[in-house]
């Protein structure tokens, strides 16, 4: 566990992590084969609709992996990590606005579509920037990390934990829900940003763009799944755990908890605003349903489902309930909110440690003197 | 003149018979009806007979007078050309009206309006007639449409019936209509009196709220008497200072609703939340059903929306609670200790409740009668008049609170309660049956939700989406008023409720509800255990 | 070791500063001193015109029924709770109502709770790696590296708490006594100057007991060690000086003997016992 190595490279020497890394790397490599080199009727192919619909359950994965890291290590349930995500999300989507330039519905070289039509004269001062893609990527980080930063301050200060804090965020996701729905915000209102045309010069509706942006989504997944293990298989990430199961124990020993809260808060944002902005390109919207809580509270279920506290679960999680939606709501619409509303009760009353929870107690029963297992399990 | 001269002699006894002859039966076939006459009468008579005739009508006595007359002003009463019979015209479209008997108001089917010759009416005639007929209502013993007439003379008031009014204004009169009238009076005086008059108008509609006497002050500020002038303008200032008390009290009896409301649901969530310390997501879908319940009732009983709304305060109860009971039975009791699993699984409840009222009702709201007595409003004066049933509302908060209140201080259970809150083992080592106080606690908490969803149904769309509508808010509310804290509940609600009210004339109902959640979030960092914090080393645990 | 991992590497610093780590001043008398404390929850006064000094190296006990307000004076020495009038200074120098829990706990005020409170997730070794003296901000215990002398103090504690062959489990697994030991080695690991402890001996064997008697009393001299504590034999074993707090204020304050034989004392609290 503890080892001499530099924290950086610690992950590599687990081998969950190898494994995870092997297995995403791998499916990226079969994916962009059969879509690039199996022919169209064949059954092997992989369509351009389905690698941007996979690339979609990668960005909900990294999206899980941020919640995972705030909630199986700090035990902060976060109800409101729609909120970075969206943040993220619309970062990218005025930087995908502005590219559109004047090939707009109105023509407009400077203003969006929306802008026009709202009678707006100039751009307002927030739009700034967003024109060069270097500056919106820096956005797409800052923005959910200031929020975060602000938000953490204020709530991890005053000692705000729990379910208090819970709602809370969910009190924040709502509210920045309503704002974005203003059309005086500035964001399009309710449809949001869309009809977006290419990213760094590279057609959006290209098939090889969207391989390209679910190969990008990818290595995002491996570098901020790498990123979050460093972090928890270092001292800070036990400290983290101390802080979890007994703050003020942890406050005695002389750690700043509050410091620990806030700053894997913010990673956590920050990593959900990437999986926010690789999501925007993908689905070609961003809109303020992504700021509904009862996203929020799905990216919840998603991990609780995979496991809390191993990170590798909330991605099974994560491309496992999106997957079932997708044929859901594919199949009965109708049935899916029941399908979901029972997913919730179901992880939390009989797996409450997930699928991770699983196949540590196989590996296990295979392997008893491995202190590991019972060690990340207890939560 | 000389029907005034005439409605002014009608005496005391006179107006007695009229009385009596609206509660006497209809004249029966046989006899001659008097009616009869006097309607060919009016519709023979020239344009200077009319006075005459129209007197007779008055006159008569008769019970119908009123709705002759109106049929009369309005050019409805015509004469078939063939029968010579006078008719009201009920429908006027197209080629072949439908018209009715005026004497027994038989429907007499549809006729071709070549064969009808209209009772014409000249704009003098007119004038006088609303007049005649105001002043006829004035005399009513009926209270509401004494009222009403004298609410109607306001600004309209003309010289032919300003005699008529001071002298009505000698007698006794119910302080309202004698408002009414000499307000009506004055307004006509200050436009069309001399100065004198125009000064003591002055007098008397200083500190009215009335529109029309605003108007009045108003086009008397723009008038050509300087000191009028001037008179007018205070009484004007005067009257927008209580103007602006009067929009201050609506915006408190708004704020004041509005927290009910809130209070309302989140009273049973203070319960569960602040004394179990179960997080109940599904709370909103408990109240969704407290609703459903009430337009379920009304369905039952059609015809009687207000047995039925009483009825489903007890059934709501019932409805919140079995399923309050069934949640916790279910789930909650399995996740004890786990607040965030609690917190999810009853979410997933709230999602399966909620699509299946879109599965087994319907995805559309649902409309819910409100009874009669419960519509309406309340006038307080003449800018400030108070919905009842956001009164009724108000008031079932407040005995609902009060209830609460009774049953954790006053009873066994409460007692129970509270000793479980406090320390579970030993409550238990002392016999109390906690389970039983969990499922009691339970089952409270989640019918007060059904009563906040009956309450609602009378203010707002019965709709699946009702319940999350007031989730975050409650919760909102709880955490505000400080958890496991009744009173800090009520205070937290109303406040919170008034807050938004004041904030929304001037930042919208969308921004003045954000402004409120960042005030709470920002409160929470100020005071996190909320407005009434429970203090000491118990607390901490 | 790369060059990158010796510039990261920050943990070095700290041994520099090690000795400024602790700059209590205790030149001028007492290590603890607390006085004319008040606090009230809910208008039930919890502690009243509390007077109390510690001595440097001193180990002191304190006794007193429940109620008389041992564990909120941990609680305000500690920085959890905020008294409402009084002051409190550690040493000459620190005012210890300034400060909150983490400072104090980095100025050298090691506390054990009344309830064993160990990381049950974490490993008895890692349970003491988080509490030894070291730089506690941020990014120093991201980068932080084991290093051999850290496993060498760890595993002379664990030797010392008797814990060596649990070393790598769990610490849920480990029963109360071995909890609170774990929690006096955290204590250890945390190189106090003043060690508050709370019921150390409570759900031990009578072996146990001595062993941590034994403990207590190694420490002190080097360390100031206040125990509150309910077991009398076990207060007779290692008391040297006693105060018996009621109410929320001081009784009586002497050796084992005086105490016991103080009329007052014997009324409240020792009368029950015999």
């Amino acid at each position: 566990m503890t080892s001499s190595q530099n924290w950086l490279f610690r992950p590599f020497q687990e081998r969950s992590t190898q494994i995870f890394l092997g297995v995403l790397i791998t499916a990226l490599i079969v994916v962009t084969f059969l879509h690039l080199f199996m022919p169209q009727d064949s059954a092997l192919h992989v369509s351009a609709y389905t690698v941007t619909l996979l690339g979609k359950y990668l960005c909900y994965a990294l999206l899980a992996v941020a919640v995972d890291l705030v909630w199986g290590y700090l035990g902060i349930l976060s109800l409101g990590h729609g909120a970075f995500f969206a943040l993220g999300g619309y970062a990218m989507g005025m930087y995908l606005m502005r590219q559109i330039g004047d090939r707009g519905t109105y023509g407009d070289p400077i203003l969006p579509d929306f802008m026009v039509f709202l009678n707006w004269q100039e751009l307002p001062w927030y739009w700034l920037g967003f024109d060069m893609a270097w500056f919106a990527f820096i956005m797409v980080l800052l923005a959910p990390g200031l929020l975060a930063l602000v938000f953490g301050f204020l709530a991890f200060r005053s000692r705000v934990t729990g379910v208090y804090l819970s709602i809370i965020t969910q009190a924040l996701t709502f509210a920045l829900m309503l704002a974005f729905f203003r059309n005086e915000m500035g964001f399009g209102g309710n449809n949001g940003l869309t009809d977006f045309r290419d990213i760094l010069g590279f057609n959006l509706r290209s098939d090889a763009t969207r391989l390209g942006l679910f190969i990008a989504t990818g290595i995002a997944l491996a570098l901020g799944y790498i990123i979050c293990r460093a972090i928890v298989t270092s001292k800070l990430g036990r400290v983290s755990v101390a802080c979890r199961d007994a703050e003020a124990r942890t406050r005695f020993l002389g750690y700043r908890v509050e410091r620990v809260q806030l700053f894997v808060f913010v990673i956590s944002a920050m990593l959900a605003g990437v999986a926010g902005a690789l999501y925007v390109p993908q689905v070609g919207i961003i809109n303020p349903s992504e700021f509904s809580p009862l996203f929020s509270i799905e990216i919840v279920v998603w991990v609780a489902l995979g496991g809390r506290a191993t990170l590798y679960g909330a991605v099974i999680g994560a491309i496992l309930v999106n997957y079932a939606k997708t044929v859901f709501t594919g199949v009965m619409p109708d049935a899916w909110l029941f399908a979901l509303g029972a997913l919730f009760v179901l992880v939390t009353v009989f797996l409450p440690k997930g699928i991770a929870g699983l196949l540590q107690k196989r590996k296990k029963a295979e392997n008893d003197d491995d202190p590991a297992t019972a060690q990340e399990a207890t939560a | 003149m000389g029907i005034l001269r005439s409605l002014l002699s009608l005496r005391l006894a006179s107006l007695l018979v009229l009385l009596m002859a609206i509660a006497a039966p209809a004249f029966s076939q046989t006899e001659e009806d008097p009616g009869q006459a006097l309607l060919a009468n009016l519709a023979d008579a020239s344009p200077r007979q009319m006075d005459a005739a129209i007197e007779a009508i008055v006159n008569s006595g008769d019970p119908r007078a009123r709705s002759w007359l109106d049929a009369f002003g309005n050019n409805r009463l015509s004469r078939n050309k063939d029968t010579g019979q006078v008719v009201v015209v009920l429908r006027n479209v197209g080629r072949d009206w439908t018209i009715a008997d005026p004497l027994t108001g038989e429907n007499l089917g549809e006729i071709s309006r070549r064969e009808l010759d209209r009772v014409n009416i000249n704009n003098a005639i007119r004038g006088k007639l609303e007049g005649v007929l105001a002043m006829l209502d004035l005399y009513s013993t009926n209270p509401e449409i004494q009222r009403a007439a004298a609410e109607a003379m306001m600004g309209k008031v003309n010289e032919p019936v300003i005699e008529p009014l001071n002298k009505l204004l000698e007698q006794d009169l119910p302080p309202r209509v004698r408002d009414r009238l000499e307000l009506a009076v004055a307004i006509y005086q200050l436009e069309q009196g001399d100065a004198q008059a125009k000064a003591e108008a002055i007098t008397v509609l200083t500190g009215s709220l009335h529109s029309r006497a605003r108007a009045a002050l108003n086009n008397a500020v723009a008038g050509d008497d300087p000191a009028i002038a001037a008179s007018a303008k205070a009484a004007l200032v005067s009257i927008e200072q209580k103007l602006k008390m009067n929009r201050a009290a609506e915006t408190l009896y708004f704020g004041l609703s509005l927290g009910s409301v809130l209070v309302l649901a989140a009273i049973g969530l203070a319960i569960t939340f602040g004394v179990m310390g179960v997080i109940n997501m599904a709370h909103g879908e408990l109240i969704m059903l407290g609703a459903y319940t009430t337009w379920g009732m009304q369905q039952l009983l059609p015809g009687q929306p207000g047995l039925a709304l009483i009825l489903s305060i007890p059934a709501g109860f019932m409805v919140a609670a079995l399923a309050g009971i069934a949640i916790e039975r279910s789930v909650i009791q399995y996740l004890k200790g786990r607040p965030l699993e609690t917190l999810l699984a009853t979410f997933g409840i709230s999602l399966i409740l909620q699509q299946l009222v879109r599965t087994v009702i319907s995805p559309l709201n649902r409309s819910v009668t409100t009874p009669e007595w419960m519509s309406g409003s309340l006038v307080i004066n003449d800018a400030l008049s108070l919905t009842l049933n956001r009164l009724y509302v108000i008031g079932f908060a407040l005995v609902v609170f009060a209830g609460l209140m009774l049953i954790m201080r006053k009873t066994r259970l409460g007692l129970e309660v509270r000793a479980v809150t406090q320390n579970r083992a030993m409550a238990r080592s002392m016999g109390i049956k906690a389970t039983r106080v969990d499922i009691m606690t339970f089952a409270l908490g989640s019918g007060v939700a059904g009563l906040a969803g009956v309450a609602l149904s009378q203010i707002t769309n019965v709709g699946p989406n009702l319940g999350q509508n007031y989730i975050i808010d409650s919760f909102m509310v709880v955490v505000f008023g400080g958890v496991g804290n009744l009173w800090g509940t009520l205070v937290a609600g109303l406040t919170l409720g008034t807050i938004n009210q004041i904030l929304e004339p001037w930042a919208g109902a969308v921004l003045a509800k954000i402004m409120v959640l960042v005030m709470i979030i920002l409160f929470i960092q100020k005071r996190p255990k909320g407005l009434f914090p429970q203090k000491g080393r118990a607390a901490e645990g | 070791m790369s060059m990158f991992e010796q510039l990261a590497n920050r943990d070095r610093v700290f041994e520099f500063l090690a000795p400024a780590a602790s700059p209590v001043d205790v030149r001028h008398g007492p290590i603890l001193y607390l006085e004319d404390v008040n606090v009230s929850f809910d208008g039930f006064k919890a502690i009243n015109n509390l007077n109390l000094t510690i001595d440097d190296g001193e180990l002191r006990c304190i006794i007193g029924p429940n109620g008389a307000g041992k564990t909120t004076m941990m609680d305000i020495i500690t920085g959890k709770t905020r008294p409402d009038t009084g002051s409190v200074w550690f040493g000459s120098r620190h005012n210890l109502l300034t400060m909150n829990e983490p400072d104090i706990a980095s100025l050298g005020i090691g506390r054990k709770f009344q309830k064993p409170t160990v990381f049950e997730a974490l490993t008895v070794f890692e349970n003491l790696e988080l509490a030894m003296a070291a730089d506690k901000r941020i990014f120093p215990t991201l980068t932080a590296i084991m290093k051999p002398e850290y496993r060498d103090r760890i595993d002379e504690v664990l030797d010392m708490i008797k814990l060596k062959t649990l070393r790598d489990k769990p610490a849920g697994i480990l029963s109360h006594g071995q909890k609170q030991w774990l929690e006096i080695g955290m204590l250890l690991m945390q190189k106090p100057r003043l060690l508050l402890v709370d019921e150390p001996v409570a759900g031990m064997t009578e072996q146990e007991m001595e062993r941590t008697a034994e403990l207590l009393t190694s420490l002190a001299g080097k360390q100031s060690v206040v125990v509150v504590e309910h077991d009398m034999g076990f207060v007779r074993s290692i008391a040297r000086q006693v105060t018996v707090l009621h109410q929320g204020s001081v009784l009586a304050e002497g050796t084992m003997d005086q105490v016991s034989n103080d009329p007052e004392v014997i009324k409240v609290y020792l009368g029950e016992e015999a």
